[in-house]
């Protein structure tokens, strides 16, 4: 990550800001909308945060994901469908159902990505094609089940989508008893509790992840040897690494992250599933890793870019009888939520910048 | 030399590929401290012994003793551990990261008392970059530990190789085709470096198919034909004639059998020409020559010094920023490759396999690639089968190309095989001149002899030869007048007969001729 690439994603994020503090700015207090706006854009670019890294897993091991997209889903679909079965059938706690819901993402992600893992790795087919079989099985297995438990005679439900556990609680409550009560916590000022201890557990996971995801890529011995094998595999094989397990382990680790990621859209954010819910997420995921140049924090910039421009959507809508006459269009959400696509088309025509693809990505190895 | 103690043998090794005996029963040997030249032609099956050596292939038969203990090395981490180290033809470095992270690459925690199996152990960069520092010191291996691979010149990165090698307490050093890649003074470096290697006790087996460098630089010499050994013997007691006819097994002309050329009328005539390479930057300066009907020149110059370039530039390939280029008297300059071809030129590019073949094509296909479109090979658009399978079977015979059948993949064949289809198609048509770029590159001494031999015989027939080639012995027997090329520009031109080795290597070194 150059320091040009990371000064067009701050201006862009500030000007993002800046026109929600512009238009909102005579009826409500530009600190309350700054931090409204922070919140809410850490909040939506986590899964984009957890997908990117997925994306950096596998990529830097030499294997194109573009499935992250299908693992998301599934994992949103199996997780929540795990927490309301935790819930209603074992009667266990909502909050223990919640977690356990959140480890059954997790463990989908995971089980997918090893499904397209066994199909570049060991079998060699067209990893674009291996991707593009797992999207199109999640959205089926999802529609399918989804339609088959909840609705309709003869359902597992019987017609009736159960009561879901709720959503996992965020980080003040976990520190209330800390903070002696929900109004100050640790004196920290207003803004920064809201925008930080606010967020909800997978959200402050994807940045905890982000460091962690950099520490071990660039300064551990994993790390290491998974760029190498996604660089020059014959090289990696000849000073005696397992090409072929480290590219497993890899992809196996990014698929637990976009179940991570999958778990944000049903146990995190809204309580319910929806067929094709993750609306592209995966792969605006897969651009902001490309525009993050494959890095850990480079990514993060990018998602939090998305992440701005989504925000900027969901907090025109709260002001919308503030916006002024003259700025009347954008009243209409639908074109500014165009923002992150165009954001993602204009990334990927390389206008900001060239990026450099790990040497062996998307190329099987042959012994 | 015999009292020294045997670190490695092998004993019976054979291995049979799909179709092919690799290696016969092979028996080798090597002492401590000493170079072991192993010769052999593409395809003797010298790499094939040494990817079992090294870990690689599992052999079919056979043994393998390190200092005397029998071992089974199931993956390179075995032989590793042995001692035994391999620099590969084809560099397995990476090019994106630092010199130190390449040594440490698999072995990121050898150089502590206490080695970690976590693979979340911390990398330890600081530590291993010493170590590398002292390595080279020791060795006297010029690199910096610090350096991106990526940036350094290949000699330079061969020299990683080996210190990635000592890294890992390697005692036993396989050069597999060290000096395939390097020009003539990082090969004598290299060479340098082997015998600093060997006299602190490493032992060296140095694979090779070049005769001179093996007679510089073996103690002993073990020659592979066919899978098999079929002599061994030290350079005190061969000569370059003995090991050729050894490794291609029939006597072979090493030197270019010629009578003096007859030249006649210009074919080619460049004057001035200015041209730029990938990167924008100006590759060839102001070059004028001219090549005569029966006659060869060639062109010397370390690789990169705008050869390239100009070869693009004189058949059509690359945009001509000034200057003009004719040929057989019309003016040609920035006109398309097609009327290039269709004025006469012959064109061998420098890169077979990217430029000469289209690899998934039929060998038959390959044959016709420059007349496909024009009767008798393409009639009103429709591709005349007969004509092409008729063709095809004609050079084949004709220029002794080994395929099983025409209808093979060019990218199937040997080097040697896919370079004579190339021949074969370009000098089978009527053509007033020839460019040969690196036409014999990487090849083995029978196609060598063979494809100089082809170029010689145009010649005769009063074609304008322009040979481009990096290997001095190549220019040097091969052309009537040579002109060196340093900086993208010929700083002299002289007559083949008249110069040495020496004063050419000087010129391409960019040592200024005296004017005459």
């Amino acid at each position: 990550m150059d320091w040009r690439r990371f000064s067009f994603i701050g201006f862009i994020i500030v000007f993002l800001f800046t026109v929600v503090v512009l238009i909102g700015g005579g009826r409500v207090s530009p600190a309350i909308i700054i931090s409204s706006m922070l919140t809410t854009t850490i909040a939506v670019a986590t899964p984009l945060t957890l997908g990117a890294l997925s994306g950096i897993f596998c990529e830097r091991a030499g294997v194109v994901n573009i499935g992250i997209e299908g693992m998301m889903l599934a994992a949103a679909f199996f997780g929540w469908l795990a927490a309301i079965y935790m819930n209603t059938i074992f009667k266990f706690s909502p909050n223990t159902s919640l977690w356990v819901g959140v480890l059954a993402a997790i463990l989908t992600g995971g089980l997918f990505a090893l499904l397209h893992a066994w199909l570049s790795i060991t079998f060699k087919v067209d990893q674009i094609i291996g991707g593009t079989v797992i999207n199109i099985l999640a959205v089926g297995v999802t529609g399918f089940l989804n339609r088959q438990m909840f609705f309709g005679e003869g359902s597992i439900f019987g017609g009736n989508v159960p009561h879901a556990p709720g959503l996992l609680p965020s980080l003040s409550k976990w520190l209330a008893p800390l903070c002696g009560g929900p109004e100050g916590c640790l004196g920290l000022p207003g803004m920064i509790q809201g925008t930080f201890l606010d967020q909800k557990p997978v959200a402050i996971a994807a940045i905890v992840l982000v460091v962690v995801a950099h520490q071990v890529l660039f300064n551990t011995r994993w790390g290491l040897r998974t760029r190498a094998v996604g660089e020059h595999p014959k090289a990696a094989d000849t000073v005696g690494i397992n090409v072929y397990r480290t590219r497993y382990i890899n992809v196996v680790i990014g698929g637990m992250l976009a179940g991570l990621a999958g778990a944000y859209f049903t146990i995190e954010s809204v309580p319910s599933f929806e067929p094709l819910m993750t609306n592209g997420r995966g792969f605006i995921s897969l651009a902001a890793m490309i525009f993050g140049n494959w890095t850990p924090f480079g990514a993060w910039a990018a998602a939090l870019v998305f992440g701005a421009s989504q925000a900027l959507q969901i907090n025109l809508q709260f002001f919308r009888d503030a916006i002024p006459p003259q700025w009347a269009f954008l009243q209409h959400a639908y074109i500014v939520g165009l923002a992150p696509y165009v954001l993602t088309m204009l990334i990927l025509t390389g206008i900001i910048g060239k990026t450099t693809p790990p040497a062996a990505d998307g190329q099987p190895y042959e012994k | 030399m015999s009292e020294k103690p045997i670190v490695l043998e092998a004993c019976g090794i054979t291995k049979k590929f799909p179709g092919v005996l690799a290696n016969d029963r092979i028996n080798f040997d090597l002492r401590q401290g000493e170079v072991h030249a192993l010769l052999g032609e593409n395809g003797a099956g010298k790499s094939t012994l040494m990817n079992i050596l090294y870990g690689l292939y599992a052999a079919d038969s056979g043994e393998i003793k390190v200092n005397g203990q029998t071992l089974v090395l199931n993956s390179p981490r075995d032989a590793i551990q042995h001692g035994i180290g391999m620099v590969h033809q084809h560099f397995m470095l990476i090019p994106v990261f630092t010199v130190t992270e390449n040594i440490m690459l698999g072995a990121e925690t050898d150089h502590r008392s206490q080695k970690s199996n976590s693979p979340l152990v911390r990398l330890d960069r600081k530590q291993v970059s010493q170590m590398v520092r002292d390595l080279s010191r020791q060795y006297g291996l010029d690199v910096d530990p610090d350096a991106i691979v990526g940036d350094l010149p290949v000699g330079v990165q061969q020299r990683v190789e080996i210190v990635k090698a000592l890294y890992r307490k390697a005692n036993i050093l396989i050069l597999d085709e060290p000096t395939a890649v390097l020009t003539p003074q990082e090969a004598d470096e290299l060479f340098r470096i082997v015998r600093q290697l060997t006299a602190r006790g490493v032992s060296v087996i140095f694979i090779s198919h070049k005769l001179k460098e093996v007679l510089t630089i073996a103690d002993r010499i073990t020659v592979m034909r066919g899978g098999r050994v079929v002599g061994a013997t030290t350079p005190q007691e061969s000569d370059e004639h003995q090991l050729a006819s050894m490794m291609v097994g029939r006597e072979v002309i090493l030197s270019v059998e010629k009578e003096a050329a007859q030249p006649k009328e210009d074919v080619l005539v460049v004057e001035n020409l200015h041209v730029r390479d990938v990167r924008d930057l100006e590759a060839v300066r102001g070059v004028s020559f001219k090549v005569r009907a029966g006659e060869i020149l060639g062109i010397a110059g370390v690789q990169g010094n705008g050869q390239t370039e100009l070869a693009e530039a004189l058949t059509g390939l690359r945009h001509i920023e000034s200057g003009t280029v004719q040929l057989a008297g019309r003016d040609l300059t920035n006109r398309p490759p097609r009327v290039f071809t269709e004025t006469g030129l012959a064109h061998i590019p420098e890169d077979r396999q990217r430029h000469g073949l289209v690899l998934g094509y039929s060998v038959a296909d390959n044959m016709v690639l420059c007349d496909y479109y024009r009767p008798p090979f393409g009639v009103r658009g429709v591709l005349q089968q007969n004509v092409l399978d008729e063709n095809a079977r004609k050079l084949i015979r004709d220029f002794d190309v080994r395929t099983p059948s025409p209808y093979v993949a060019a990218g199937k064949l040997s080097g040697g095989n896919q370079q004579k289809v190339i021949v074969a198609r370009e000098l089978s048509r009527p053509v007033k001149l020839v460019i040969a770029n690196q036409p014999t590159r990487g090849l083995d001494v029978g196609s060598i002899e063979y494809i100089h031999k082809e170029i010689v015989l145009m010649r005769d027939q009063g074609v304008a030869v322009l040979l481009i080639s990096a290997e001095l012995d190549e220019i040097m027997s091969l052309s009537d007048r040579i002109a060196v090329m340093y900086h993208g520009q010929i700083v002299t031109t002289v007559d083949a007969k008249s110069v040495t080795r020496e004063q050419l290597g000087l010129w391409m070194a960019g040592v200024q001729p005296e004017k005459a």
